[in-house]
């Protein structure tokens, strides 16, 4: 067994035991395997991806196939789940501010993580290079790339704002998935990897 | 003719059958005193009879799905593409059963049977059968075979509605529920192909009421129409102008009505081939069947309500260019399961092939099948 990437790790830890998760663009299935294992929780992956599907009922993980930009109204009825998970997904799907209300609307809690696009890097190639920006998060080329809203820190937070959610926890690190005392000090301009817990807004919320 | 058989096959393979005493009470209200049912089997059981999986068929297929009944077949059972050593259901790690149901035309106790209280062919008088009727004539099967528990139901279609129906009226006797192709009931739309079927066979001058063997004919017309049309239906559009575009037979139109397109005679030799293998009566019965099954119609239409008992995990497959039972309609299925907080993965495999997807051996739909299934058999022997 290789070590879980490390950004799923830190979901891991967020997550309560025993509780109820739905995956969106749950890839290969590895977080939801590892939840079930460690942490006895029980749930579902939504994936697109058919060589991925394959890779979820071979582990075992239950897997549904379905576009994510079709939303979750098929398939799940408000409340039915502790946690929605979103990793690395959010920035290639056509209706991010929808999915995210989605994700709430099915779960009580949501979690995201997504490349920052704020990071040092990609200011510095679109300012001085005058290029778009290409990095170890974000490797592809623009003409064809699946990332098609990428957003910073600021921006997500902003939307949130927007949304009425109330940001519970918030972590960055590096790809290779290691956090810095500079990345809690930048993060919009350190900090690669963006990672959001979050839930509904309260009345006398943030 | 096979001139050898392929490694990957069961071989050669023989039907058994069994004759069933205890009388069977049918949704219509009347009751089967005594019937049989054919059965073939493949792969062995296991010492703690925990690896046996029930194929279901659909409308025209029979308890021979795999495997040669002799060297002299020119083709092996029904769904032999996912039956066998190495394939999806693999005989290897299972023991698998598949049987023809009441009411079919291949053996078991349907129109083309003596019935014994009149010492005649039952034909037009055979009762009309459900999907509920066959699960509950399978559970009897299963009993007989010794089998407590099966590791898995499989079925396409039809086939698949019958899996659903196992799942919900015998809910601790199947660990996983395989519904390929299949929907929790018919459209309107499907159930009007039916009725046109169902019209062909009737008004065909050799049905007879039913009657046609009392005759000495068979209703060949309009057979062979039903089975051209549920051929279109079964393909896709996109399938069909794969497979036969406007390509002619002779290479110019003949301004006649002889066969001149390559898709007529296509469907012409499908019709007169079905003539040969199949029975009416036997297939309006299964057109029934299938308008009949709606699970959820006991619940107020209420599907998830229908499956809050099933305690099997599920594996739902549908195919893009199916519009028989299109992927929405397995999307109910799956939605009423996820409502139940059931265990169930959906696949949905992009084809072109239309219905018969189900039957053919595509890579993502096999990959999938095959992974499950392993998953099935790593639980039997561990």
């Amino acid at each position: 067994m290789t070590a879980l990437r490390p950004d799923l790790a830190i979901i891991s830890e967020w997550i309560q035991p025993g509780s109820r998760v739905l995956d969106l663009g749950c890839g290969d299935g590895t977080l939801l395997d590892h939840l079930k294992r460690t942490r006895d929780v029980d749930g579902y992956g939504l994936e697109i991806d058919p060589d991925n599907v394959v890779s979820c009922i071979q582990r075992g993980v239950s897997v549904i196939q379905s576009d994510l930009d079709a939303g979750l109204t098929d398939y799940f009825d408000d409340n039915s789940f502790d946690y929605v998970v979103m990793t690395q997904t959010i920035q290639a799907v056509h209706y991010p501010s929808r999915l995210l209300s989605e994700m709430l609307r099915v779960g009580r809690e949501g979690i995201v993580t997504f490349p920052n696009f704020g990071h040092w890097s990609s200011r510095v190639q679109l300012a001085l290079g005058g290029r778009m920006p290409q990095s170890r998060a974000l490797p592809n080329d623009w003409y064809n790339t699946p990332n098609i809203h990428l957003c910073t820190l600021k921006d997500f937070e902003a939307l949130c704002h927007k949304l009425n959610i109330n940001i519970l926890q918030r972590n960055v690190v590096d790809t290779a998935h290691r956090s810095s005392f500079g990345m809690k000090l930048l993060p919009n301009i350190l900090g690669e990897i963006a990672l959001y817990r979050f839930r509904h807004g309260q009345p006398s919320g943030l | 003719m096979p001139e050898f058989i392929p490694a990957d096959s069961v071989g050669l393979v023989t039907t058994q059958h069994h004759h069933f005493e205890q009388p069977l009470m049918l949704d219509c209200g009347r009751v089967l005193a005594q019937y049989d049912l054919f059965f073939e089997t493949y792969g062995k059981l296991n010492s703690e009879r925990s690896n046996a999986v029930l194929i279901c068929h659909a409308l025209s297929g029979d308890h021979h799905a795999a495997g040669f009944h002799s060297m002299e077949d020119k083709k092996p059972g029904w769904w032999d593409s996912a039956i066998g050593p190495g394939k999806p259901i693999d005989t290897n790690a299972f023991f698998v059963v598949s049987l023809n149901n009441l009411g079919g035309c291949k053996g078991s106790t349907g129109p083309n049977t003596i019935n014994p209280d009149t010492g005649s062919l039952w034909g037009p008088d055979f009762p009309i059968v459900t999907v509920r009727d066959w699960v509950n004539s399978q559970a009897r099967l299963t009993d007989m075979l010794g089998i407590n528990q099966w590791a898995a139901v499989i079925g396409g279609s039809l086939g698949g509605m019958q899996v659903m129906q196992w799942a919900i009226d015998y809910p601790d006797r199947l660990r996983h529920a395989v519904v390929i192709a299949a929907a929790p009931n018919l459209t309107a739309q499907n159930i009007a192909f039916n009725e046109v079927v169902r019209q062909a066979l009737r008004s065909d001058p050799d049905f007879h009421e039913g009657r046609y063997a009392d005759h000495g004919v068979v209703p060949a017309q309009g057979l062979k129409i039903a089975r051209m049309l549920g051929h279109i239906t079964y393909l896709s559009d996109d399938a069909m102008r794969k497979k036969f575009g406007r390509e002619l037979r002779e290479g110019k139109i003949s301004f006649g009505f002889d066969v001149e397109f390559q898709v007529e005679s296509y469907l012409r030799y499908q019709g007169e081939s079905f003539v040969e293998r199949f029975d009416a009566n036997t297939y309006l019965l299964m057109t029934k069947a299938l308008d009949y099954f709606d699970p959820a119609s006991e619940y107020e239409g209420d599907l998830s309500a229908a499956l809050a008992g099933v305690q099997a995990k599920f594996l739902v497959v549908s195919f893009t260019s199916d519009w028989r039972f299109s992927p929405e309609r397995s999307r109910e299925i799956v939605k009423a399961l996820l409502d139940g907080d059931k265990s169930v993965s959906y696949a949905e495999v992009e084809a072109h092939h239309g219905h018969d997807a189900f039957l053919i051996p595509i890579p993502h739909y096999f990959d999938v099948f095959c992974s499950y299934m392993e998953h099935v058999a790593r639980e039997v022997s561990p």
